[in-house]
């Protein structure tokens, strides 16, 4: 019940004051999956401006814009073998993207459902191999892949999709998720540790790292083996929201202000990932984006979030999945040159934070681990309207709002376009196979139960 | 144009448009405002036991005569259109023709014995504004949804939510070739002959005919002006007009009025007259539609036929969803309303209005001959949602009476049963309770299988006697294609 109060606590007028009356005559939310806030796409995109950061290890220039490889454009249908990406598109916006100096390209075997590193590989290996950096990952999560044999397969296969003798940057994928118990089961108890070392050694790893989600147990451990390991890099999640407040959102995750120092001191190498927190500091609530526009009319919303995480000086690359060529140009804009957060700018990120928290949005990135489910739900595109409504204010307290039956119109046929209805929130049976592979920890089945009794409110009026 | 056709095509055309609006829309918003259309049907409002529009009717006919047949039922106007296109083509098409009464009057022996025994499909089959209804919402609605869906397209595109797509399906494929038959029918028959299908085979259209003979208002022939240029029978879509004799079969006409405006001597008019024996009855019945007429009807009859439709999508990320599949009901379901399955045999018209209306996609025709497509409910698509009555304030005929959504969400229309082999809790091992959480009622509980054992899968119990048979458990139950829980249908319907 508490939890529900929480949820619906969204107490606007409070948080905002006066601002909201001011905000309302603003023009609608700009929430399109196509678009993203501002940016001026008017501008030239730089060709030789992007701004780099050395590997202390080697010398060499990696580019500060990482090209997420989790997100490439999809097929309307899959093609008859079951790949779901869309090729052409791919080769388009990696040539793109190392024509504009992006070297860096991170993927997984878990990506796309298992097509990403196919995809990737095939695009990359139109330029000459020298000039840019893979990044992959041992994604053994499920227990049929535990064994040495099978883990190994994977990273053997790894190779084979990505049409390369040599990995440049491996990651031990996740830890942190499931605790040490899973930790012993993936890497320890089978040698898959030190059967990459080893590989490190042989050459056909360049660097060796983890990503880290989750319990911050497995994190202290890791780096406690660092004089063993020698970990060249380390993936963690960080933004203006995360800094500091990763531990308001879920109590089971880890302020990114505990993390970094940890792996600055230790002079480990930083990769960011979800700098965007899954899109949603591109997607602010239209008092929030305003503030950071009038600041800079000619960025966008996005950009800022960018320049805040590659602000820290030890961060080696800041990744970002781009599915659509505006997302990569108005990136690499943001990076050609690179200018870092200011002071005041930073005291305005986290003033924005702050707010960003009292709109009680779900931490979901649309990272789909979660999915499939089992039960046929789309649970990321059931947060997504979800989180969305909340951004454009629809999200009614109660029936006698002011605009009570235009915010319900806008939900329910709002969320039977995104959603369709079999696979909506009240189909979720509460069997809880997917808040184990959730990286942001969500307790999915207890969010979409408390959304499918705001949509039963809504329907039956009764709200 | 004389006054009294431009008057007659006027309301003729209004009601034309609501009644098929009132089967196209599937938002419910037409219905508050064009129920009264559906409701002054003459046989809905007979199987209503409504006397007072019954009466009404009757009295309207024995002033005007068949007046009813070409302003009010939807089935003649839409005829009557037909025959406007066919005219414009060809031009003094009709001739006058003798009325082949024993087809007429043994359609409507067999039409009452069919409701008296309680033959519904039978029924349903002959009666014409349900069949007007079965064309629009079988052929017509899924056009307009189509259209719909486009508005709903650009709308979305435009962030906009005043239209949203609606899911097209065909609700039963047997219903829907009889519609088509039908409407072929009718527009062979119209297209041809003008108004026979109304003058041979309706029922409603032999009963007001025969009043009408009676009626205190007929279209009369001034023997005086008329020149015998025979225009008026000519252009007659009843072929009623016997231009030789001057006389006028009044079983048959329908008031259209429009051999007033033909007849170049201004020698007809429609008012009172003292009468001698207008009619008449032919023994010699040797007329080359009668032939047609009753193959089409006996085609109408032996037209069933059982598919289900299918519908699969396939989907990147996301898990396959199985169709689910009707279950074996020993009874059948009907809407809150009906009062029991008898009341609502005896009163349904298989019209399609409620059909048309459930926002659910609940209701659908049946294609168990006893009661041919009236509609019962299932649940693959949707549950009878809480706040929803919309079957009930749509019918015409009483079948479905109206009833707040308070008393509806107190009749029990029959109570949940579950299958255990199917259920996921066993099956697969895994932890639900989607019934018992979305149970409107409460009626459903999860608990232990092995008492005491608080590691044992629970397992939903029912409370038969608060359940209302609503189906929420049925179709949210993650089970398919048969779900693990289903509603079994009531005889009789009660109040918990």
């Amino acid at each position: 019940m508490s939890e529900k109060n929480k949820l619906y606590r969204r107490d606007f007028l409070k948080v905002l004051g006066g601002a909201v009356a001011a905000t309302s005559t603003l023009a609608g939310c700009t929430y399109n999956k196509e678009k993203t806030r501002g940016g001026n796409t008017q501008q030239e995109v730089p060709t030789d401006k992007m701004s780099y950061r050395t590997l202390k290890k080697t010398g060499e220039k990696v580019s500060i814009l990482g090209y997420g490889c989790m997100r490439w454009p999809t097929l309307p249908t899959p093609a008859p073998d079951g790949n779901v990406i869309d090729q052409e598109a791919v080769n388009e916006l990696i040539d793109y993207a190392f024509e504009h100096g992006v070297n860096y390209y991170d993927t997984s075997p878990a990506y796309m459902q298992g097509w990403s590193e196919r995809a990737t590989g095939i695009a990359l290996k139109r330029h000459p191999r020298d000039k840019y950096f893979i990044a992959t990952k041992l994604s053994n999560f499920s227990p049929d892949t535990w064994s040495r044999e099978k883990s190994i397969e994977m990273y053997n296969n790894s190779l084979k999709y990505l049409q390369t003798d040599y990995i440049d940057f491996l990651l031990l994928h996740g830890i942190g998720m499931g605790g040490m118990d899973a930790l012993k089961k993936r890497y320890l108890d089978n040698g898959i540790l030190d059967f990459l070392v080893e590989e490190r050694k042989a050459g056909r790893i360049k660097n060796l790292g983890f990503s880290y989600h989750g319990d911050i147990e497995v994190f202290d451990y890791l780096l406690s083996l660092h004089d063993t390991y020698k970990w060249d890099f380390v993936q963690i999640q960080l933004n203006y929201v995360d800094w500091d407040h990763a531990k308001e959102i879920n109590d089971r995750n880890t302020n990114a202000s505990y993390l970094y120092p940890e792996l600055e001191k230790r002079g480990i190498q930083v990769v960011i990932m979800e700098p965007l927190l899954g899109g949603r500091l591109s997607k602010l609530p239209d008092y929030l984006a305003s503030r950071l526009q009038k600041k800079r009319p000619q960025d966008s919303v996005a950009s800022w979030a960018f320049r805040y995480a590659a602000s820290y000086p030890e961060v080696l690359t800041v990744l970002s999945g781009m599915t659509y060529m505006e997302h990569l140009q108005d990136n690499i804009r943001t990076y050609s040159p690179l200018e870092s957060i200011n002071e005041e700018e930073n005291s305005l990120l986290e003033d924005t934070a702050r707010l960003m928290l009292t709109y009680s949005l779900i931490p979901c990135t649309g990272c789909q681990y979660c999915m499939p489910c089992p039960y046929g739900l789309d649970i990321p595109a059931i947060f997504l309207h979800y989180n969305k409504c909340i951004c454009e204010e629809k999200i009614s307290k109660s029936r006698n709002d002011e605009n009570y039956k235009k915010a319900r119109q806008a939900f329910l046929v709002g969320y039977d376009r995104s959603v369709p209805k079999l696979r909506q929130a009240n189909h979720c049976i509460g069997c809880n196979q997917c808040s184990v592979h959730c990286p942001q920890a969500i307790k999915i089945p207890e969010q979409l139960n408390l959304i499918d009794d705001y949509i039963e409110k809504l329907k039956q009026n009764t709200l | 144009m004389n006054l009294l056709r431009k008057l007659r095509t006027i309301v003729a055309i209004i009601f034309f448009l609501g009644i098929t609006l009132l089967f196209l829309d599937f938002t419910g918003i037409v219905h508050s405002y064009l129920g009264w259309m559906a409701k002054i049907q003459f046989l809905p409002a007979l199987l209503a036991v409504n006397f007072i529009i019954v009466g009404a009717l009757i009295a309207l006919t024995l002033v005007f005569g068949r007046i009813y047949c070409s302003v009010i039922c939807p089935l003649g106007i839409f005829q009557d259109v037909i025959s406007h296109i066919s005219v414009k083509r060809k031009k003094n098409k009709y001739s006058y023709s003798k009325a082949i009464s024993w087809l007429r009057y043994s359609i409507l022996l067999l039409f009452i014995i069919a409701l008296v025994a309680g033959l519904n499909s039978l029924v349903a089959l002959l009666a014409p504004y349900s069949s007007y209804g079965r064309i629009v919402s079988n052929l017509f609605a899924p056009i307009y949804q189509g259209l719909n869906n486009v508005l709903a397209f650009i709308s979305e595109r435009a962030d906009n939510y005043l239209f949203y797509s609606k899911e097209i399906w065909i609700k039963s494929l047997s219903t829907f070739i009889i519609s088509i038959a039908t409407f072929v029918v009718i527009l062979v028959l119209a297209w041809k002959n003008g108004r026979s299908y109304c003058n041979t085979i309706c029922p409603v259209g032999t009963v007001l005919g025969f009043i009408s003979k009676y009626s205190f208002l007929k279209i009369h022939i001034d023997t005086d002006k008329c020149n015998y240029c025979g225009l008026c029978a000519r252009n007659c879509k009843a072929s009623c007009i016997n231009p030789k004799e001057h006389k006028i079969d009044y079983s048959r006409c329908v008031d259209c009025f429009d051999c007033i405006d033909k007849c170049k001597q201004g020698a007809i008019s429609f008012g009172y007259k003292k009468q001698k024996n207008d009619i008449h009855l032919e023994k010699d019945d040797k007329v080359d539609n009668s032939r047609r007429n009753v193959m089409t009807a006996s085609a109408l009859v032996l037209a069933t036929s059982v598919l289900k439709a299918q519908e699969k999508k396939v989907d990147g990320g996301l898990a396959f969803i199985e169709d689910k599949k009707v279950p074996k009901r020993n009874n059948r379901l009907v809407p809150p309303g009906a009062k029991s399955i008898r009341h609502f045999s005896q009163h349904c018209t298989a019209c399609q209005l409620c059909v048309s209306v459930c926002p659910n996609d609940v209701l659908r025709p049946s294609t168990n001959l006893q009661n041919f497509m009236q509609p019962e409910l299932s649940y693959e698509k949707g549950y009878c949602r809480p706040e929803c009555n919309k079957c009930s304030e749509v019918c015409p005929a009483g079948a479905i009476e109206p009833l707040t959504i308070e008393d509806k969400s107190s009749t029990q229309i029959g109570h949940a049963v579950w299958v255990e082999k199917n259920c996921v809790v066993l099956k697969d091992g895994v932890s639900c309770g989607n019934c018992a959480d979305h149970c409107p009622t409460g009626s459903i509980t999860m608990v232990e299988k092995e008492e005491g054992n608080p590691d044992s899968p629970k397992i939903p119990i029912i409370n038969v006697e608060t359940c209302i048979g609503c189906g929420a458990c049925e179709n949210l139950c993650p089970a398919r294609p048969f779900s693990a829980i289903y509603v079994e249908g009531h005889l009789m319907h009660k109040t918990i």
